[in-house]
């Protein structure tokens, strides 16, 4: 038997999946690691959850290979995979109770009613859930039926856990608990889990690595600090990074070799007629709205060339004398304009 | 202008506008629908005079003890019920894989031709659907024709043969008259256990497949027990069409009296209207109990 130094938990080789005209996931190729906390991170119709669901074995590709710890499973049915899913409407049975539903992994493998029962409890207690094993899921908050979901997946000891927006349908308060929760959770049990958000919050204060969707096609994948101060295409600049974007043409009347991206907080706003600093590159505008956030001032700036660029500026700095309609020169250093290849 | 003050005055008072939309209609659906029924039902606490064969009208428990102590009459309930039993259970096996069809599967235009074809049969004339069954089922009919040209009139002459169900030809056995009743309630079992399906959402089945349920197991463990209120609901709809109906066992299979022939014949010819209406009684008595074994086995818990 060969053994690899590691084998990927999930490895994408060339996969697509086609409906109709459209490439919902077009020749993607990656691979997760053992006890990795993935994220996959895009808006909506990107292909991250045409992928999740490749992985959980709802939907085979129409070419490439899915492999699950270093085996082709792409024709393997979902029930036969060592793969759990948290479904973004949670998918609880509700003719059965908390404990029937937590408990229904063993039940179909044919583990015997007491010690399904017995893991379901110790299950329940992972996700601080004990006194609930009684209820019905209708009887429970939007919050309470989300742990029986994981505590569900769970329960199979799957190698790997798959995520479809688990917190989509919670409040904000609760979303931050949860994702505390999650990542904790994910450290303690050491199993590799696929997260599927459109969140870049999210993805970047929970993943170990995430991967941008766009299009059927993956335009970074790296770890969450890289994405947000090293974006490589304008869609992830503009997606993860919240950036502002200069485009090629923009780019070379602005003397830059290449389209660039400049974070919000790096930018300074001066009066028109104020000279460029050293080291410091400059563009013309006009202000058309100035959002006060608390601890920043947002000021959204028409650029010459049409692009609305948005300025932060920290409370205390905001340039005297300027409001909605100055003309305004907007400036940030060098070393800040991170090059984009696309 | 008083229109408009009407208006503001019913919206300042919903109860009123409540009153005012209900009262009506439950009028006339408590004195026509309900109120009739229990008049008639009352009618069986009456008894008929032997010798004068007039109604007597006082409060007795008479006609229900002819009802459960006259053996020809004990046999028209339970032959009754033993067809509605078997139309029912036959009407949801055929029933369950073409809603799960139409509920599961059937996209845009086939969905819709799914649906206008299971009740397109329901669109025309009782009685003519009836008829054209006995020609179809009479000895020298299509369907004996047809056994006999696939070298399966031997298997027809089988089934006639079995003891109880069988008879000279199918349409004048209880055989035939089972196919047609099933034929004719099959819809009504169809739409609402398609209604039923309908509602279960397909991220259900998906999770018990993730969670290691083989299709089989699936199917037992979600998707029936999610059904089964539109089975209840269908069944209840097969059943007591069935106990009630008259004409098919009028046209259709073995002289044997069905209940609904017993009502029509009780309340015409022989002037027994208390009997008549205590026959009338025995399907609401059999639904009841139908649903509340139905209940106490959880076929409501998902609604």
């Amino acid at each position: 038997m060969v053994t690899e130094a590691m084998t990927s938990a999930i490895e994408f080789r060339a996969v697509s999946r086609i409906f109709g005209d459209v490439r919902a996931v077009d020749d993607v190729s990656f691979a997760i690691e053992p006890g990795e906390f993935f994220a996959m991170l895009g808006p909506s119709g990107s292909g991250k959850t045409s992928c999740l669901r490749l992985v959980a074995g709802f939907d085979a590709p129409d070419a490439g290979q899915v492999l699950l710890d270093g085996a082709d499973v792409s024709s393997v049915p979902p029930y036969d995979r060592n793969v759990n899913t948290v479904f973004q409407d949670y998918a609880l049975f509700p003719h059965m109770t908390v404990l029937e539903n937590v408990a229904y992994g063993p039940r179909v493998k044919g583990v015997a009613r007491g010690e399904r029962e017995t893991r379901a409890r110790e299950m329940l207690d992972l996700v601080q859930l004990a006194p609930m094993g009684e209820r019905r899921p209708a009887q429970l908050s939007g919050g309470q039926r989300q742990r029986v979901a994981l505590a569900r997946a769970l329960i199979n000891r799957p190698k790997v856990l798959l995520l479809d927006e688990p917190l989509g349908a919670l409040d904000l308060k609760l979303r931050e608990e949860m994702q505390i929760e999650l990542k904790g959770l994910q450290k303690k049990l050491g199993i590799t889990f696929v997260y599927v958000t459109h969140d870049q919050g999210e993805a970047l204060s929970m993943a170990d690595r995430v991967a941008v969707f766009n299009k059927g096609k993956i335009e970074q994948l790296a770890a969450p600090r890289e994405l947000y101060s090293r974006p490589r295409t304008e869609f992830v600049a503009r997606f993860v990074g919240s950036a502002n974007v200069a485009p090629a043409a923009l780019a070379s009347t602005l003397g830059a070799a290449q389209a660039f991206a400049v974070r919000g907080e790096n930018l300074t706003v001066h009066a028109a007629d104020a000279g460029v600093p050293a080291n410091a590159l400059a563009a013309p505008g006009t202000v058309v709205a100035v959002q006060y956030h608390g601890a920043v001032t947002r000021w959204q700036v028409q650029l010459d060339g049409g692009e609305i660029w948005s300025a932060q500026v920290a409370e205390g700095r905001e340039p005297a004398g300027l409001a909605m309609g100055s003309r305004v020169l907007l400036s940030w250093p060098r070393d800040s304009a991170v090059a984009l290849t696309a | 202008m008083t229109l408009r003050a009407a208006s503001t005055f019913l919206y300042r008072r919903p109860a009123w506008y409540l009153a005012l939309l209900l009262v009506p209609p439950l009028l006339w659906f408590g004195t026509v629908y309900l109120g009739s029924l229990f008049t008639l039902l009352w009618q069986s606490f009456y008894r008929i005079d032997d010798f004068t064969a007039q109604i007597v009208r006082e409060p007795t428990l008479e006609t229900y003890k002819l009802l459960v102590t006259q053996p020809a009459n004990v046999d028209i309930v339970l032959r009754t019920l033993t067809m509605a039993v078997a139309v029912t259970i036959a009407c949801a096996l055929i029933a369950l894989p073409i809603a799960t069809y139409m509920a599961r599967y059937a996209r845009g235009r086939m969905k819709a031709l799914f649906y206008v074809g299971v009740m397109l049969p329901m669109w025309t004339s009782y009685l003519v659907k009836v008829y054209a069954w006995r020609q179809l089922l009479a000895k020298e009919g299509i369907v004996a024709w047809a056994a006999g040209k696939l070298g399966l009139a031997g298997v027809l002459d089988a089934a006639l043969a079995a003891p109880g169900i069988g008879g000279p030809s199918l349409s004048t056995s209880y055989l035939g008259m089972f196919l047609v009743f099933t034929y004719m309630w099959l819809p009504f079992m169809i739409l609402p256990m398609a209604a039923a399906l309908e509602r279960v959402p397909g991220s259900l089945l998906q999770a018990s497949a993730d969670l290691g349920a083989r299709p089989a197991q699936t199917f037992r463990n979600v998707v029936l027990p999610l059904a089964v209120p539109g089975i209840a609901a269908g069944s209840v709809f097969t059943f007591s069409l069935t106990l009630g109906d008259y004409v098919i066992p009028n046209v259709v299979g073995a002289p044997g009296y069905f209940i609904g022939m017993m009502v029509y014949v009780q309340q015409g010819t022989a002037g027994n209207i208390p009997l008549a209406a205590a026959f009338s009684v025995v399907p609401i008595v059999l639904i009841a109990v139908y649903l509340a074994i139905a209940k106490r086995f959880g076929a409501f818990d998902a609604l």
